[in-house]
């Protein structure tokens, strides 16, 4: 797939359609339990806004969402192409986790960190997906000598390069200047327009217009606001 | 499948890391080179008395020389936000951790072998010694990457965790160290089938079967 120009845009690839659920899921993480008691569905084209004070829990709801820590009570289920698909396998094809560190290897070139999501999670057009961000120029430049808002955006070549419907994204926005932001709110965009999934925990509305918003720490869903 | 590419390229990965700044691969052979010049200060230089503790020197040698490049096996997946990035790859983690060890294999140990006949001389042993001996490293350096990984496995959330990576590695790595050294022994007689390098090959393989699940479970445990 190609990026950039409208007209690509329309033709670009569109996933099958995959379904997101939690009831009443309870995030250990430790020996506690951080985040209960939330429950959301998502579907292709929705975003969901995970909003709450620091400490309430956002980061280890996508991480639980991952995989990473343990689910300790409730029900996670994808769902791809309306089938129930298993925990472990949708999320090692489907999902994208973007966190506080990048995943990015400093001692690795940009495009040498590319090429390794590409042969990794299987994709390609390495190049297109620097070029978008912003970093054609730093291609062969050690991740090393990046800022940390330039390793975002290196990480955030990682969802173009290996297009997988669901993002889980924990302040994608917090090392972003306002040309990355407005890049970040467009590639959501057009996630969504292929039929993709958001999660994102945000202090900043504006990351995501349009998103329904799950205050995290109280379990509460509101649909439709941004505020 | 995907499962092999995405190991396939974990492997590539780390084989080019090895011999970038802070990679392992330089450290475990200069290592290796330089107790293995100095013990001849030190001991004499005398053929009857290097010459027996050879083969033995040479083994503890490697292995020291594997467990100091053993820290940074995982701690900068863990540091960089890496390992959340393998976790979600089409290769479970057990895979992921197998083709690490892999890549440690060729990158640390595999120079270590290649550079092993100029110890073996620098050492005074025995020219018809020094067949046995890369062949014994060949079937043991496995076990020693793949015990490595699990150990660092174990240790990746520590800070400065080389120490205990080397406390819990090395009485995994004695049976290599005595079924090592005692091939290379017993080939005047026993020739190169022997009874200590069959168990060293089935120690490598019990270790392949092993190690791998052990470092993924403990990979899980450390993303939490």
């Amino acid at each position: 797939m190609t990026f950039g120009d409208g007209a690509s845009e329309k033709s670009a690839m569109t996933f099958d359609p995959v379904h997101l659920s939690a009831k009443a899921l309870a995030v250990r993480r430790g020996e506690g339990i951080v985040v209960s008691n939330v429950s959301f569905a998502v579907g292709p084209g929705d975003a969901l806004a995970l909003r709450g004070a620091n400490g309430a829990g956002k980061t280890s709801l996508l991480r639980g969402v991952a995989g990473f820590s343990a689910i300790a009570k409730g029900d996670l289920a994808f769902r791809l192409n309306g089938a129930p698909a298993d925990l472990d396998e949708a999320r090692s094809v489907l999902v994208h986790y973007l966190g506080h560190a990048a995943g990015v290897k400093t001692s690795l070139t940009a495009r040498e960190n590319g090429r390794f999501w590409a042969d990794l999670f299987g994709g390609g057009a390495v190049d297109a997906a620097l070029t978008r961000l912003g970093l054609g120029g730093l291609a062969a430049s050690p991740a090393s000598i990046f800022s940390a808002g330039q390793k975002q955006r290196l990480a955030l070549c990682r969802l173009l390069i290996a297009p997988r419907p669901v993002w889980l994204l924990d302040e994608p926005s917090a090392a972003l200047d306002i040309e990355g932001r407005r890049l970040l709110n467009m590639l959501i965009a057009e996630h969504r327009r292929q039929g993709g999934i958001v999660l994102l925990a945000t202090h900043d509305a504006n990351d995501v217009p349009e998103a329904s918003v799950l205050r995290v720490g109280d379990g509460v869903l509101s649909k439709g606001v941004a505020a | 499948m995907s499962a092999m590419r995405a190991a396939a390229a974990v492997f590539r990965r780390d084989l080019a890391l090895a011999f970038r700044q802070g990679g392992g691969g330089a450290v475990a052979l200069s290592f290796f080179l330089v107790t293995a010049a100095t013990a001849p200060l030190a001991l004499g230089g005398a053929r009857d008395v290097l010459g027996p503790i050879a083969p033995g020197f040479i083994w503890t040698a490697a292995a020291l020389a594997a467990l100091l490049s053993l820290e940074r096996f995982f701690q900068s997946d863990y540091e960089e936000g890496g390992l959340e990035v393998l976790a979600l790859s089409p290769a479970p983690l057990e895979i992921v951790a197998a083709a690490k060890a892999g890549a440690f294999w060729c990158a640390a140990l595999l120079p270590l072998i290649a550079a092993s006949p100029v110890i073996a001389v620098l050492l005074q042993m025995d020219a018809a010694a020094i067949a046995p001996l890369m062949v014994a490293l060949l079937l043991g350096a496995p076990a020693l990457s793949l015990i490595g990984a699990a150990a660092a496995a174990l240790a990746v959330g520590v800070r400065r965790g080389g120490l205990l990576i080397a406390l819990m590695a090395l009485p995994l790595y004695a049976p290599v160290l005595i079924f090592g050294a005692g091939a290379v022994n017993v080939a005047p007689e026993a020739g190169l089938a022997s009874a200590p390098m069959l168990f060293l090959a089935a120690y490598s393989l019990f270790c392949l079967a092993a190690c791998p699940v052990a470092a993924g479970a403990a990979l899980r445990l450390n993303l939490e």
